[in-house]
């Protein structure tokens, strides 16, 4: 091949692609279709991660949505308080920003904690182990630490622990909820920042059974229910469960009354290592 | 009378999408109500015409005077990507829900391979300037023919009762065969 046939090519190429391109802006120009400038200006205040989180296939859509006012300025859960005020601003209304969500995993049973009932040698995956027999676990409840909810998060804001658990870093947790969505046993659940003090567990077994298949279970005490104000507590189906309506957002209950430590603090840890481990 | 022929051969007895099973992707995504399908095939069948018409002329004034054919798959493919974005701008300008139906597949005619294949076809079998503008209308209309076949079927379809593991994909996928294995009647009608 010459050197002659290489710049023809390049030439003849170059050549249609500058013709079709300068065909294109003039169609451009001809077809141009008015769209609503603040659907551009909102776009630019959304996080553009395309995660999906409000619901619409993409952030373009969302702000297309907003503009026609079918959804909520706020609907965006990755957005911060900044963002919306300027989406607000943009379409000329107020925005009750709603409070920053934060992913919490409802589960402190890790490989330490739970006793085990089975080798489990299924898929490497939550979804498959729920089908499966519901993991290696004793705990029907507990997480089954594939982490599944890590692979979903798109903003690196989770990883596995050693003890086999999902950690959520809470300042790079966007509320987007992805993690909740695909928990097939619906530990992972989505709470405004605010609220510091949690029942960590969901199991709903007799004290008896509780204690057997995990350190760290809830185990229908109600010692927390009779230490804190009427109505701040209660016990339902064998857990204890906070109400934050009536109990507010101060974490003020001396969690250390909980004998299993699966009432705690958020960044509190009340007990550090446990006493013994369990046998199945 | 050989022209007629070249047309009925491109559109019904070498049809594109249920012989050549070329461009199943649109065949299968827009095939849900009669009225898209039909403004599918007929921007298909546009970007197809004027394909057969360009892509001849750059070929033959461009490509085969300076020894340079080895770029066809390049320079076709630049016409066909500016054509659709062409077809994208006048479809988003004259019919904003139009677009909103047709969504992805829109552009995705740029690599639909029913287009390329068309151009190909055209170089390889060597027609005449009239002979590929015709060969483009034909293989655009078979291609419209096809989609509204499958979409009148599968508007039927929604309303039968279709046993449970068939549903969905699964049947439409029983359908495409069966619509090519009727078209395979008219194999060896016209032999061009």
């Amino acid at each position: 091949m010459d050197i002659n046939t290489l710049i023809i090519a390049i030439a003849s190429m170059g050549g249609l692609g500058l013709l079709f391109s300068a065909g294109l802006s003039l169609a451009e120009k001809k077809f141009y279709v008015e769209e609503d400038p603040r659907i551009e200006k909102i776009l630019n205040e959304l996080p553009g991660a395309n995660c999906g989180g409000c619901g619409y296939p993409g952030c373009a859509k969302f702000a297309e949505v907003v503009v026609a006012g079918e959804a909520e300025i706020n609907g965006c859960p990755v957005s911060d308080d900044e963002a919306r005020k300027a989406i607000g601003e943009i379409l000329g209304v107020d925005v009750d920003s709603g409070e920053k969500q934060i992913a919490r995993l409802m589960c402190q049973g890790g490989n330490y904690e739970t006793a085990k009932k089975a080798e489990y040698a299924g898929i490497k995956s939550c979804l498959g182990a729920s089908y499966f027999g519901g993991g290696e676990k004793m705990c029907e409840y507990a997480c089954l630490g594939f982490g599944e909810c890590v692979e979903a998060c798109t903003f690196d804001a989770m990883y596995m622990s050693e003890n086999g658990l999902p950690v959520i870093l809470d300042d790079k947790c966007t509320g987007c909820g992805k993690c909740a969505e695909v928990c097939p046993q619906d530990i992972i659940e989505m709470h405004p920042e605010s609220h510091k003090l949690f029942v960590f567990c969901k199991n709903l077994d007799g004290a008896k059974n509780a204690r057997k298949v995990c350190i760290k279970a809830c185990i229908a005490c109600g010692i927390c229910v009779r230490n804190v104000e009427e109505g701040e507590m209660e016990m339902k189906d064998n857990l204890a469960i906070v109400n934050y309506d009536i109990y507010g957002k101060e974490a003020k209950l001396p969690t250390d009354k909980c004998p299993t430590g699966c009432l705690a603090i958020i960044g509190k840890p009340i007990v550090d290592e446990p006493a013994e481990k369990v046998e199945a | 009378m050989n022209l007629l022929l070249l047309f009925i051969s491109a559109a019904i007895v070498n049809n594109f999408v249920l012989t050549y099973f070329l461009g199943i992707c649109p065949f299968v995504g827009v095939s849900k109500r009669v009225s898209s399908a039909v403004s599918m095939g007929l921007a298909v069948m546009f970007v197809m015409t004027i394909t057969a018409a360009v892509t001849w002329l750059i070929y033959h004034l461009l490509l085969v005077p300076y020894q340079i054919e080895i770029l066809e798959y390049v320079s076709f493919i630049l016409v066909i990507a500016s054509l659709v974005q062409l077809v994208e701008m006048f479809i988003k300008k004259v019919s904003k829900p139009l677009y909103d139906t047709l969504g992805i597949f829109l552009p995705l005619i740029t690599t639909n391979c029913a287009i390329l294949g068309l151009a190909l076809f055209s170089v390889l079998r060597e027609y005449s300037f009239i002979e590929s503008l015709v060969f483009g209308i034909g293989a655009g209309a078979g291609f419209t023919l096809a989609l509204v076949i499958m979409a009148g079927i599968r508007e039927e379809l929604e309303l039968s009762n279709i046993p449970k593991p068939f549903r969905g994909a699964g049947i439409t996928m029983i359908v495409a065969g069966s619509l090519a294995l009727a078209f395979m009647g008219f194999a060896g009608l016209i032999s061009m």
